[in-house]
């Protein structure tokens, strides 16, 4: 069956299966030019979408008129709320249970409110027409402060429900109050403050932010009013959801309608919600009968879809004077905008907020999350994070270096005395999560011998002596990170999003040559997994990967799925594929068996085939079994080889890590410099270790941009300050540092193939070592919180605060 | 952001461009490299009926050397100026500065003229010529014209050239003996204005400073020269106590607005640091 | 708004077009000629992904008007392989090296640093960064870009010597 002469290792690496550094399929049309994004689609007739939007950010709407608009040659047609509102789609539904208005009619309640949509025959009239749509507005006090949000005097901001004092998550205080989220046991956690030795507590906030993928939203919706069969092409990264949505929404029946996600150019959370702009094209085509392309340019992009985190955490930590933790209690104000478009499973309105028990034994914690409306735009993604757990990682992961300060205890002493230990896996946390697997001394132990840490940190005291001497104007920083995440939303148990169970499927199908074609639930936005999951069917079924075509993001083709965010795929969408395989894999054993005229107990599955158990020579190869399946299958059984997979996961999993940052800090400036940044990941079984790294690299640049400088800011009156790439912090490759990877692997017990994820890891534990750092470097002359982001400017301020800049 | 519509005129000659220029006194706009105006039209900060092109003209492109003085035509771009060994040998503080400009791509289009004709208070050109003591060439419908560069500069995109006036060329004279000089800008990220950059020229003589000149970008409405400070150093020994001093008076004259650098005492402080720097790194250079 | 005539030569080809002059030469490229490989990432000039190659230098095309390219040489990332469709040094560096992950950045930041190893074939690592500081990633933190960029100039050195034997 195999090669002559092949040894098993040969054979191994023919599959190209999962462990392996497998180039990427995506690649070969990428480096082209020939990627298949949204706007790269040109359809015949097709029209252009601009908006129209709010320069204010709180204001009441006292005309619109589109009369110049609509008389510009080339307009076709020009959409406001009175359009829509007979169609009921002036508002649609949030994924947190809130409703947006699509355009607004009323009132105006961000900078940068979509107010009308215009459309035309190409984009350089439709951006002409949009300027011509004239509006009056009453202006209106702005929200901006959300500590101001429940003052009593605060402007009223959503006068659509007001009244309302039951909101999707419970009871309303006030008009600008959206929900309060409380987990753990408060009055344990109170006795816990009380017999405290001692105690911490902060306000730690993480500013808001944007994923700003370097795609931004767009959308083609054709509408065939023949057939009354709606399609779209759009940058989503959950297309099934959106199907769905769009099913309910319009009342079109789900299987008239396609939706497509091609290629995208990456998301970070910024397209799992559905935006006024796709709404706007679908009902443009619908009304105009033609295709609609809707784009989003970059300065919109930044002002109206998708910000992320905005969250302020007042921490404290109990704890013995030994630096034995005792208790935690968080209280977070969370800025969630003018509507509540936070991307959570439905039933979390602070997402898995609770996992801000960190790595370490808290015995008892208790936590409390106020929502609040402002007047800003609406969002609160998962920025390459799953559900505020990025929020949860910094908080806690501050919160001990606050305490290990309080206590004269080096950070990384004061983690080893807290860690959960390898034997109290699986872990039940005292805010309800059980923790599948960890080994966390191990993985400390290995990062702090990598960097040469106690050297550093001697170093660090002759530094810090020399500026003490005036010798030098430069400080040094170590920041110290261990965090533990939760990924893979999730088990139907948990997890919901507007009532569907967010499991996730593959359907995969073996062809008589043994060729494969293999669908997901999921989609890709970079991460490879057209390669990856070929990889797991490679290594499950015994095919090379090279003849497995992995297709994704089109719900005509693709099983039902919940798409890609919050580090998902992997553990729902690739335990789909692994069970799916398996499923084929049983049927498959039992045509070899057939094939080889033995009991099908008596076969067993090697590499690449089937082979009788203590009689190696003889065997089938899954390919020989492949074509049997089409034709000499056992009596009793059908033909054919292929299965479907929906995987409800029986938990989350659970990676972690330990990252470890060595900063260089010019007083005189303000300006950091990254000596040094070692990055230790576990995220159990690794599929495809360069693309581990590709993504922990990725991961990590993103939260270097988000902790020294990256900041969605709004001025006094609501205007949003610095919205495009010129003040919006990315760094360049020259800004960038150099990233080392290392890992440990503790495979997810529940996982079929001990997979965790990873895509999220370096940006949840990259932040607080980056953050961590910047507060070390001043700790020793007394700082105990320096808030983010660390721009130059900051940092300075903070310098100038301890009396050095004189 | 789409710009909106204009006529385009691509004219061979300066005679040409000026006539151009002139024939749509309200509505036209020279362009050169367009790494300034086009990010402005697709604003629609900027809306020319008329845009004139002075890519063409061949009278405005080239680096040359006339009468110990270095004339860098208006439509030199940064990388043309980056390129040119023998500018970079007798004035390295151009190159040094144009290497701080952006990135490759924006250094390929963006000109020295436009960098320097713009009046954006963050353009790193202006305070280098207002250093170097540079005369800007001027063409308009009534003739030539000279303006030395510590003339031009009125406020923010505010210059002394009268309208239909383009600038030629940019006659920069050579250095004086046992000088040295540096541009040394403080910003973000590859692409980003400075949050305060300064140019210092220096020479020495027996070991004190003979003569020397300070100007300083992006920290008031427009490049300004620190005369008071370049002043206070003449005859001074080069050192940190000196460059201190120096960067006091520059502090006292700059006037930075609050934005996305950071608030202003912070960016009228960092002017100061970035003379200091300048001046030490000047200093090095020019042997002392 | 009346068209204007231009001609230029795209990827070795000779290409006449009417456009009008407010017409961004991204927007010509890939809406008029096709060639969808450049992406606006930006549109403010930052982010490079609409890098293309205009007689000898790498260029922003959303910041370059159409008509201001008449007469021009372009090269796009579609021009890049050889006509018999080899793939250049760096589009295999770059799959070699994981030097892509979303791969919207991809064909201007392949184009940018094509331009750069003709400008300096031997790039060291900070010289390789510095060149390619016009061109944002959101996705690969630029580490497998740098190497990729590195292997495919020592591809490229090789190959020179190889054809100088
Ligand atoms: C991403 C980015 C980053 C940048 N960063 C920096 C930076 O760090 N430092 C910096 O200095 N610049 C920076 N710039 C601006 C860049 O250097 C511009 O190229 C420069 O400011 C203008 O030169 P230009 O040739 O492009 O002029 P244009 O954009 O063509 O013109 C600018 C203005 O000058 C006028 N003008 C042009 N030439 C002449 C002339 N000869 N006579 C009279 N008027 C003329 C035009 O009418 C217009 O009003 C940046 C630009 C971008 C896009
Ligand atoms: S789109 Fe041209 S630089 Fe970003
Ligand atoms: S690969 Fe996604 S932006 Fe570079």
């Amino acid at each position: 069956m195999n090669e002559i002469g092949d040894t098993r290792a040969a054979r191994e690496e023919k599959l190209q299966g999962i462990g392996c550094r497998r180039k990427r399929i995506e690649d070969i049309r990428f480096t082209q030019g020939k990627g298949n994004y949204v706007d790269d689609l040109k359809l015949p007739g097709m029209l252009f979408g601009d908006f129209h939007r709010s320069p204010y950010a709180h204001a009441r709407i006292r005309r619109i008129d589109t009369t110049k608009a609509r008389a510009l040659a080339g307009v076709v047609a020009v959409l406001t709320a009175t359009d829509l509102k007979p169609l009921k789609l002036d508002w649609m539904p949030t994924l947190a249970g809130d409703v947006q208005a699509v355009l607004a009619g009323e009132k105006v309640l961000f900078q940068g409110q979509e107010i009308a949509f215009v459309v035309a025959t190409d984009r350089y009239l439709a951006a002409d027409a949009a300027d011509l749509v004239e509006v009056e507005y009453e202006e209106l006090p702005p929200l901006v402060d959300p500590f101001r949000s429940m003052a009593p005097d605060a402007p009223i901001l959503r006068e659509d429900i007001k009244d309302t004092t039951e909101g999707a998550h419970g009871k309303r205080r006030h008009p600008n109050h959206i929900f309060t989220w409380e987990v753990g046991d408060r009055e344990a956690t109170e006795q816990a403050f009380r017999a405290a030795e001692v105690s911490v507590k902060q306000l730690i906030s993480y500013q808001r932010v944007h994923p700003s993928p370097l795609e931004t939203c767009q959308a083609v919706a054709s509408f065939d009013k023949i057939e009354g069969e709606l399609t779209v092409w759009g940058t989503f990264q959950a297309p099934h959801v959106v199907r769905t949505v769009g099913a309910i929404l319009s009342g079109i029946p789900e299987h008239k309608i396609h939706i497509i996600a091609p290629d995208i150019g990456g998301g970070f959370g910024n397209k799992v919600g559905v935006y006024p702009g796709y709404v706007c094209a679908i009902v443009a085509s619908i009304v105009t009968g033609k295709p609609v392309k809707w784009v989003e340019d970059r300065i919109e992009n930044l002002t109206a879809t998708a910000f992320a985190r905005d969250y302020h955490m007042t921490a404290e930590i109990a704890a013995t004077r030994a630096g034995k933790v005792t208790g935690l209690r968080v209280h977070v104000l969370a800025d969630h905008g003018a509507f509540d478009a936070c991307a959570d499973p439905s039933k979390w309105p602070a997402g898995f907020f609770n996992i801000v028990t960190g790595s370490y034994d808290f015995p008892v914690a208790h936590v409390t999350v106020d929502g609040v409306y402002t007047s800003k735009a609406p969002g609160g993604v998962a920025y390459r994070c799953s559900f505020r757990v990025t929020e949860a990682a910094y908080c806690i992961e501050r919160a001990m270096d606050i305490l290990a300060h309080k206590l004269r205890l080096d950070p990384a002493e004061i983690r080893m005395r807290n860690f959960i230990r390898r034997e109290q896996f699986p872990y039940h946390s005292a805010l309800g999560w059980e923790y599948d697997s960890g080994d966390y001394h191990t993985a400390m132990k290995k990062a702090l011998e990598a960097v040469g840490y106690q050297a550093l940190r001697t170093e660090q005291r002759e530094k810090q002596e020399q500026f003490r001497r005036r010798e030098t104007r430069e400080l040094m920083g170590i920041g110290v990170s261990f965090f533990t995440e939760i990924v893979g939303a999730g088990p139907s148990k948990n997890c919901d999003i507007l009532g569907i169970a967010m499991f996730d499927s593959a359907e995969i199908r073996v062809h008589p040559t043994g060729a494969i074609i293999a669908r997901m639930g999921t989609k890709s936005q970079g991460q490879g997994h057209e390669t990856t999951y070929a990889q797991i069917i490679a290594s499950e079924l015994g095919i090379p990967a090279d003849n497995v075509m992995v297709e994704e993001g089109n719900t005509d083709t693709a099983p039902y799925g919940l798409g890609t965010y919050g580090s998902r795929s992997t553990p729902t969408a690739a335990a789909a594929t692994a069970a799916a395989c398996r499923k084929i894999r049983a049927k498959a054993q039992m045509i070899a068996a057939h094939l080889l005229e033995v009991h099908h107990d008596d076969v067993e599955f090697d590499i690449d085939g089937f082979r009788v158990k203590g009689m190696p020579e003889r065997s089938k190869s899954m390919k020989e079994v492949a074509w049997a399946a089409y034709n000499a299958v056992p009596p009793g059984l059908e033909p054919g080889l292929e299965a479907v997979s929906y995987y409800d996961p029986p938990n989350m999993t659970y990676p972690f890590g330990a990252y470890l940052c060595v900063m260089d800090i010019d007083v005189d400036t303000g300006v950091a410099k990254v000596r040094r940044f070692y990055a230790l990941d576990d995220c159990g079984t690794r599929i495809n270790p360069m693309i581990i790294e590709g993504q922990v690299h990725g991961g990590l640049t993103e939260a270097f941009a988000i902790a020294m400088g990256q900041e969605i800011a709004y001025d006094e009156m609501g205007n949003l300050k610095g919205p495009s790439f010129m003040d919006f912090f990315l760094p360049t490759a020259v800004e960038t540092p150099h990233w080392e990877t290392d890992y440990t692997v503790t495979p997810s017990p529940h996982h079929p193939i001990g997979a965790k994820g990873v895509g999220e890891s370096p940006n949840v534990g990259g932040v607080p070592a980056f953050s961590n750092a910047v507060n070390d470097a001043f700790a020793f002359l007394g700082a105990t919180h320096i808030q983010m982001p660390h721009d130059p400017w900051r940092v300075w301020k903070a310098a100038e605060a301890l009396g050095l800049q004189k | 952001m789409i710009p909106a519509a204009f006529t385009y005129h691509r004219p061979r000659t300066v005679p040409d461009a000026l006539a151009l220029l002139g024939a749509h006194p309200e509505e036209a706009r020279a362009i050169a490299g367009g790494h300034s105006l086009i990010p402005m039209m697709k604003l629609r900060l900027a809306t020319p009926g008329h845009l004139v092109d002075l890519g063409a003209i061949a009278a405005l492109k080239g680096i040359r050397e006339e009468g110990g003085a270095w004339v860098l035509g208006a439509t030199t771009t940064q990388a043309e100026l980056i390129a040119h060994a023998g500018l970079a040998r007798v004035l390295p503080i151009l190159r040094e500065t144009a290497l701080q400009i952006a990135d490759p791509q924006v250094r390929a289009r963006g000109t020295v003229g436009g960098n320097v004709a713009n009046g954006d208070p963050g353009n790193d050109m202006p305070a280098v010529m207002l250093c170097l003591d540079a005369v800007l060439e001027v063409a308009g419908r009534g003739g030539a014209r000279t303006i030395r560069a510590r003339a031009f500069y009125r406020g923010a995109f505010a210059t002394a050239l009268a309208a239909g006036e383009i600038v030629t060329a940019i006659r920069i004279p050579a250095p004086p003996a046992k000088a040295g000089a540096a541009y040394v800008k403080l910003k973000r990220k590859t692409g980003d204005y400075a949050t305060a950059a300064a140019a210092a020229m220096l020479s020495l003589e027996g070991g004190r400073i003979a003569r020397c000149a300070i100007a300083l970008t992006n920290v008031a409405p427009m490049a300004l020269l620190a005369e008071a400070a370049a002043a206070g150093l003449i005859g001074a020994v080069p050192g940190a106590a000196a460059f201190a001093a120096a960067a006091a008076a520059a502090e006292a004259i700059a006037d930075p607005a609050a934005d996305g650098h950071g608030p202003a005492d912070y960016r009228r402080r960092m002017a100061g640091v970035m003379v200091r720097r300048a001046l030490a790194a000047a200093a090095e250079r020019a042997g002392g | 708004m009346a068209k204007t005539a231009i001609s230029l030569t795209v990827n070795g080809e000779k290409v006449e077009a009417l456009v009008e002059p407010r017409t961004l030469l991204i927007h010509f490229l890939r809406e008029q000629l096709s060639l969808t490989g450049a992406h606006i990432g930006c549109e403010t000039s930052h982010c490079g992904a609409c890098t293309v190659d205009m007689d000898g230098q790498s260029v922003k095309s959303c910041t370059v008007f159409a008509v201001q390219a008449d007469g021009a040489d372009l090269r796009t990332i579609e021009g890049l392989a050889a006509p018999d469709g080899t793939l250049h040094a760096l589009q295999n560096a770059f799959r070699e090296w994981h030097g892509l992950q979303c791969g919207f950045c991809t064909p201007g930041m392949i184009m940018r640093a094509w331009r750069l190893l003709q400008e300096n074939p031997h790039p060291s690592e900070a010289e390789i960064r510095f060149g390619i500081a016009g061109n944002l990633c959101r996705c690969t933190g630029y580490q497998n870009i740098v190497h990729a960029i590195s292997a495919a100039a020592a591809t490229l050195a090789g190959a020179s010597k190889e054809a100088a034997e």
